[in-house]
């Protein structure tokens, strides 16, 4: 059995990673050429992967499953990056960002990981400046900072309402960049179906072209997941309508323990769902919340008539506005973490004063920063936000608040990983949202981007090297080995079995199910009863779906469904495990929330007694109960104490 | 505000089943769609209505549902991306339409642009375009502190402008002569604007253009009709820039 070694390195915190660095293994400029090196996924973390490690000299293939690697979800991120540069003067520090990071993921990532992340943060501005990322800048030509949730200093860098696009689209550059150069083999519009291991090492996946069907081999001395999270579990969310959880699945499939599935993020201004053939979710950046306040009614008639269309919010008086997250939280106010604020916001409507037909929205309100600092000022600074916001909604933000709900957000768990990001797979690497590593029980805004180009700029072209250090001798894998047909040949039989089940149901309507039996019982609020029944539900849907799924079309031609159908029979049973690990985690931390472990006020709590530990599953067999393994979390830096944003 | 029904609409929809077969159009009609869904829901209305009946469901392109990603990419009637004006085809709502209405859709019809299956395309080009200087040339690493070399608040909003480009191709496929113009000139006008850029700058006109000429886009006859296109509203001004940057470059040489 495998045991989990995190490898974190000795030394005080703020000396691990300058110890570590002096430590690992470096590959000869010679030796690089030679080996290969694959990154599945093209988002932040996978396009600065794989630009980094051909600049080094390794020989890169990349994988997306998009028509080109600027499409990856990153793209879809607003409002910015963290980084303990302190240009503003407010006293931030990378402690404080350490810090932050570990308080706002209610003390469930590790120390060592985490206080890395706050380290390289900085570099990370400097290098996308470099490749010409238009950040906000002030009148003196300096870069520009907004404050985010969950902190009291202002470090978040942003270009507009579309920061994540900009830091994708300059890492695209630089792996369009090595594209020319040679360095990286673009394989575009290909999934990974299956990784490859020989003699229990990562070498290699199997892959399906996307425009013609055919089932392909690719070798590597090393494979790299950077295919993000897996936030489509509940159908519905903020993710990509292709957001998937696939290559990590097959990676946990192969042996690569997964950790934490529980921990997802419900971002608390999302634009609420109408009807019921919605496809995805709509995100308002938490930035708004700088500038917005969020409220509900203070009487249930109000909110009564609201629902009803009789009266609009304009009609309600500044007496007879709740602004509950001032009220509940007045030091952090309206930028209380996301956790919390979601929590409120449900609060709330369950209590009566949802505004929606459905009783399930709060507003976010610009009409006091309009009047403080003048339409063109919210314009200029979140322009793109409210232009999307009318577009789907048909409501003018400027004249009228803004209606928002809870939605899925991000996820993070993931993949388990050491200190070098290497999974329990030797030469299997995760990075990103794929990983699990940095965000505890609920992540900050603005560090994802972060965590993402930290990953893949300035830690994995590092650590990786420790690992290919040993691999120089071994020459380039040969795909017509047996391991290689076999999974080929299993993934053939995969593909078959899905297109052959000729059954009535359409995907989409697996989907759908799962995704609601997930939010229903495995979403906000979350109990041993509901967790167990959800158990058995989606087990349930899992035999359904094999017996009656309907995959039109052809095997060997373009095909949507047959995709999606692979995505969701891969969801069902990530979801089965992410209802366990909930059912198992009886406390409550971050964004997983147990009505049996919550203090007298309605607040997370947290058992660090019996739960301070990343749970780790193994797999025994889709039929078979996985094995839990604990990594213990030692605090060494920072104290544990019940968060608290009052 | 609840939204209306439309009781019953067309789709006329281009059917190809591979990019050497011959396509055609094929109508459909849908019922019951609410004014409230986006386009790209009714598609997949549609899309379970042809699957439930046996038929193949119709090939598109559409990723992040929120008019960022540039996947989505379909001309419909007579419009990139639709009737309305900067959004792409899945911001689009369905309250754009009207009762019984006849929607036709067609791929992007660009001939660097091959159909794939239905109406999704191949915009490897644009990748093309990218890859030959879309890029300041800096490794990982050793690079000055951000805030180096200041850079006006104007310039940074000017570049920012052209980087919002989405890569989607509704400029060229709009465009009579397919040309891609706007989207060489939204990359090349954001470095122009950068001292970052600078560097870089003559060698990256020069073989962008000469990149896009290669794989078979037409030349800018200045009508104006991608910047009208554009989900984005990039400004045909970038692409006054991209001229000038090009005609630095070529009179040095």
């Amino acid at each position: 059995m495998t045991t989990l070694n995190s490898k974190i390195p000795e030394g005080p915190i703020s000396e691990k990673w300058s110890n570590h660095k002096a430590e690992i293994k470096v590959v000869s400029p010679a030796n690089k050429r030679k080996l290969e090196v694959i990154v599945i996924g093209t988002g932040l973390a996978g396009a600065s992967a794989a630009a980094s490690l051909s600049e080094l000299g390794y020989n890169v293939k990349a994988f997306c499953y998009q028509d080109s690697p600027r499409r990856a979800h990153s793209i879809a991120a607003q409002g910015g990056i963290n980084a303990a540069k302190n240009y503003q003067n407010d006293n931030d520090s990378v402690y404080r960002l350490f810090y932050d990071t570990i308080k706002g993921g209610d003390y469930r990532s590790r120390e060592a990981n985490v206080h890395r992340l706050a380290e390289v943060s900085p570099n990370i501005i400097d290098q996308c400046v470099a490749q010409g990322v238009p950040f906000a800048r002030e009148y003196g030509g300096l870069l520009s900072n907004r404050s985010f949730g969950g902190v009291l200093v202002s470090r978040t860098f942003y270009a507009r309402g579309q920061t994540g696009q900009q830091l994708l689209l300059g890492a695209y550059s630089a792996l369009n960049r090595q594209i020319a150069e040679g360095g990286v083999k673009m394989y575009t519009r290909h999934e990974m179906i299956d990784l490859v291991t020989i003699e229990g090492k990562a070498r290699g996946i199997i892959a399906r072209d996307l425009v013609t069907g055919e089932i392909k081999r690719f070798g590597a001395h090393a494979v790299v997941i950077a295919s993000g999270g897996y936030g489509n579990v509940f159908f519905l969310s903020t993710n990509a309508m292709g957001s998937n959880a696939s290559a990590s699945w097959v990676c946990y499939k192969k042996g690569a323990f997964f950790a934490n599935p529980c921990y997802a993020q419900i971002h608390p201004t999302c634009i609420p769902v109408h009807g019921s053939q919605q496809s995805k979710l709509t995100l308002m950046s938490e930035s708004l919340r700088n500038d917005g306040r969020v409220w509900a009614p203070k009487n249930l008639e109000d909110a009564e008539k609201l629902r009803k269309g009789i009266i609009g919010p304009n009609d309600i008086s500044d007496d007879d506005r709740d602004f509950y997250l001032e009220r509940r939280y007045p030091s952090y106010g309206n930028l209380v973490p996301r956790d919390v604020a979601s929590r409120a916001a449900k609060e709330r409507c369950d209590a009566g004063f949802g505004v929606n037909s459905e009783g399930k929205a709060v507003y976010l309100d610009f009409k006091y920063a309009i009047e403080r600092l003048g339409k063109g000022t919210i314009e200029k600074r979140y322009g793109n936000l409210f232009q999307m916001y009318e577009k789907i909604t048909d409501t003018d933000p400027y004249k009228e608040p803004m209606q928002i709900y809870p939605a899925i957000h991000y996820t993070m768990g993931g993949t388990w990983v050491d200190y070098n990001l290497m999974t329990t797979i030797p030469g299997l690497y995760a990075i990103g949202e794929a990983n699990f590593s940095d965000h505890g029980a609920n992540r900050l805004g603005a560090s994802a981007l972060m965590q993402g180009l930290a990953d893949g700029y300035f830690v994995l072209p590092y650590t990786i090297g420790d690992y290919l250090a040993g691999e120089i001798m071994v020459p380039k894998i040969d795909t017509n080995k047996p391991e290689f047909i076999e999974a080929e040949k299993a993934v053939i039989t995969r593909l078959n079995t899905l297109f052959n089940i000729k059954g009535k149901t359409p995907v989409d309507h697996f989907h759908k199910k799962l995704g609601q039996i997930m939010w229903d019982y495995v979403g906000m609020a979350r109990n041993a009863e509901g967790l167990t029944h959800a158990i058995k539900e989606i087990q349930a849907l899992r035999a359904e779906f094999y017996t009656d799924l309907l995959v039109p079309g052809e095997l060997k031609n373009v095909n949507p469904e047959l995709e999606k159908a692979g995505r969701v029979a891969d969801f069902i049973e990530l979801g089965e495990l992410f209802a366990r690990d909930a059912l198992n985690r009886n406390e409550s931390c971050g964004g997983h929330f147990r009505e049996e472990s919550s203090t007298d006020e309605g607040e997370a709590k947290r058992d660090d007694e019996n739960f301070a530990y990343v749970a780790a599953w193994e797999f025994k067999g889709v039929d078979t109960e996985p094995a839990l393994h604990k990594e213990a979390l030692t605090f060494e830096t920072i104290h544990l104490t019940q968060r608290s944003y009052k | 505000m609840a939204d209306k029904i439309l009781n019953k609409i067309y789709v006329k929809v281009w059917r190809q089943n591979n990019p050497t077969s011959k396509g055609k159009f094929e109508t459909y009609s849908l019922e019951n769609i609410s004014q409230g869904n986006s386009f790209l829901e009714m598609m997949d209305i549609l899309n379970d209505q042809l699957i439930q009946a046996g038929k193949d469901p119709v090939a598109f392109d559409h990723d992040c549902r929120e008019g960022i990603c540039g996947s989505c990419s379909l001309y419909i009637n007579g419009h990139a991306h639709g009737p309305d004006t900067m959004v792409t085809t899945c911001q689009l709502h369905m309250r754009k339409f009207n009762e019984g209405q006849t929607i036709t859709i067609e791929p992007w019809r660009v001939g660097a642009f091959p159909v794939i299956k239905d109406v999704m395309v191949d915009r490897t080009a644009f990748e093309k375009i990218q890859q030959a200087g879309g890029f300041i040339s800096v490794n990982t690493g050793g690079v000055p502190d951000g805030n180096t070399l200041p850079i006006s608040q104007d310039d940074a909003e000017e570049a920012m402008d052209a980087a919002a480009c989405i890569g989607c191709g509704a400029c060229a496929a709009t465009c009579k002569n397919s040309s891609a113009m706007l989207f060489l000139a939204a990359k090349v006008s954001q470095f122009a604007k950068l001292p970052q850029g600078q560097v870089e700058a003559k060698r990256r006109a020069k073989s962008m253009y000469a990149k896009m000429d290669e794989l078979g886009f037409g030349g800018c006859s200045n009508t104006g009709a991608c910047e009208l296109a554009c989900p984005k509203s990039i400004s045909i001004s970038h692409i006054a820039r991209l001229n000038r940057e090009y005609l630095k470059a070529k009179i040095s040489d």
